[in-house]
């Protein structure tokens, strides 16, 4: 199956303040990309441009699926979620005083979604045993990391293709990130998802990322092919690693 | 879905039967105002209950409702049944107008913008001097009523059957995708949207039905009167109502508001006939503050601690 999400010269602003300049990245059909950068640079609202939350005013978001464009600065959030891409929000956005089991279930509410419901559910509850045993329970009395599982299980409900992630440490003690991060990558192989994940979280982003953006105020200041290249980067080793001279 | 069916049913038979019951006809007056609230109530919760959107301007859709019939009727002398789906569809329009109002208020804002609509709604209805301005108007009734007693006992089964309909309506979205999804709204509307859920088509669906079954409740009224005039139609007392009767019988389930209206609008007919007409209001009043603090959840909520077990 073809993936591509090609992302050329995009603004986004809200109201007068600039978040994004001429961003350009791309994500190919199987990799997982790391979009790096610290608080307040841009990283969720280019996810949200992505799902059509955030409209930029200039540039292209295309997603090409099986040889077919589309232009996902047309299209509407729902319509996004239809053609197969799901996003773990930012801070989990669950809906706090739904049952787990409703939760997962509004992962699937697009009609193309409903008829693999039974087999999805199954999967998740599956994959996360702790959503099954609470799965009548109202999701904000869940513990932070039994939230993240869910957000990420309520997100592949919808059967995606393309998986945004944003921000999954965000909240969570160094074991569960490094829990999450690991899941991640595990379904990730398990579904043949193609991840673009924000983090801040350097260290933690790089153990499943194939390669990754840095962004800093809005604009991308270096592309690393691969994990290498983003260790050996000096603006990455000043702004995470704290080892540039 | 079938017993429900059968239930609606054994509602709408028990409405017809009730004159052979009841002779006096008072318990049909106070009736009306009852079904009238429960129409009302259940209308207001699928926008306010489900979605969350709190509705402070209730009275505009029940008069623009009654006003639309009025129109029709001394235009035309349309009938009752087209009088009711005119004015449903006139309120409906509102609430889709009231609907897009979503697109940019959230909150506190959005009732507040609701109350600003039903204000200039009632200046406008003010000097419209074909239905009578700010002086009203007499609204004759039909003189025979074939197969009923009487003009009200007919009216009553009429907010009977429209009763019926609205519960069933929102019990409908209340166990359809359509629910769960307006929940979502309610509950996250920035997450239901990254969900895929449709948020503004749910949420100008659920402001459209809530005005129209509004409207439907409001198109008999003058009927019921024979005489409508701004003041008491656009009164904040159907505001107010529509909103205390879903909090106290419970927001979560069709049932709540049909419970609430039901308590608060036989509690304030007593009281208008016992006491006063005057003290009605305060009895709303004292009634919510005593639910909001004691019962946040509503009788329902309270039937669901005193007993766990059952799932309702």
């Amino acid at each position: 199956m073809a993936l591509e999400l090609t992302i050329s010269g995009i603004d986004a602003a809200y109201g007068a303040v600039r978040a994004l300049q001429g961003v350009s990245i791309s994500v190919k059909d199987g990799e997982t990309v790391a979009l790096l950068g610290t608080n307040g640079n841009g990283k969720s609202t280019l996810m949200k441009c992505v799902m059509g939350i955030v409209r930029p005013s200039t540039g292209k978001i295309e997603l090409k699926i099986e040889n077919k464009n589309h232009d996902l600065t047309r299209l509407s959030t729902e319509e996004i979620v239809s053609l197969g891409v799901a996003m773990v929000p930012e801070g989990r956005r669950l809906f706090p005083k739904l049952t787990v089991e409703e939760n997962l279930l509004l992962g699937a509410f697009r009609p193309q979604a409903r008829p693999d419901i039974a087999k999805n559910l199954a999967l998740c509850y599956e994959t996360f045993d702790v959503l099954k045993q609470r799965r009548g329970q109202l999701a904000g009395s869940m513990s932070g990391g039994q939230q993240q599982m869910l957000a990420i299980a309520r997100a592949l409900m919808s059967s995606p293709k393309l998986l945004l992630v944003d921000e999954p440490s965000v909240g969570l003690s160094p074991l569960l990130v490094s829990n999450t991060i690991t899941m991640i990558k595990q379904l990730k192989e398990r579904h043949g998802l193609t991840v673009l994940m924000a983090e801040q979280n350097f260290h933690q982003a790089i153990r499943i990322a194939d390669r990754g953006y840095l962004i800093v105020h809005g604009e991308i200041v270096f592309e690393g092919e691969s994990v290498a290249d983003l260790e050996a980067n000096d603006l990455v080793k000043n702004y995470y690693l704290g080892t540039a001279g | 879905m079938k017993r429900f069916l059968i239930g609606a049913l054994a509602v709408l038979a028990l409405a017809a039967s009730m004159p052979l019951i009841f002779h006096n006809e008072y318990f049909f007056f106070a009736g009306y105002v009852v079904l009238q609230f429960i129409v009302l109530a259940t209308a207001w919760n699928i926008l306010g209950g489900y979605a969350g959107y709190v509705n402070f301007g209730s009275g505009a859709f029940f008069a623009v409702g009654a006003y639309t019939a009025v129109a029709l009727y001394k235009a035309f002398a349309l009938p009752l049944g087209l009088q009711i789906l005119a004015g449903a569809a006139a309120s409906g329009l509102l609430g889709f107008g009231v609907g897009m109002l979503t697109l940019r208020l959230r909150g506190i804002f959005f009732s507040i913008a609701t109350i600003a609509v039903a204000i200039v709604l009632e200046t406008v209805v003010l000097n419209w001097h074909y239905v009578g301005g700010a002086k009203g108007l007499p609204i004759m009734r039909p003189v025979e009523t074939p197969f009923f007693a009487s003009h009200t006992v007919w009216l009553f089964f009429v907010m009977a059957a429209l009763a019926v309909l609205a519960v069933g309506a929102a019990r409908y979205i209340e166990t359809s995708w359509i629910g769960r999804g307006l929940r979502a709204i309610r509950d996250n509307e920035v997450a239901a949207e990254c969900s895929g859920v449709p948020t503004l088509k749910l949420k100008l669906g659920a402001a459209t039905l809530s005005g129209a079954l509004m409207g439907a409740a409001g198109a008999p009224y003058a009927q019921y009167l024979s005489f409508i005039e701004p003041a008491s139609t656009f009164s904040l007392n159907y505001a107010v109502n529509a909103l205390a009767m879903p909090i106290i019988g419970g927001m979560g389930h069709w049932i709540g508001p049909v419970i609430g209206a039901v308590l608060l609008g036989s509690v304030q007919q007593i009281v208008t006939v016992t006491i006063s007409s005057e003290i009605n209001v305060l009895v709303v009043g004292v009634m919510l503050v005593v639910f909001v603090v004691a019962a946040p959840e509503g009788i329902l909520g309270l039937f669901r601690k005193l007993f766990p077990s059952r799932k309702s």
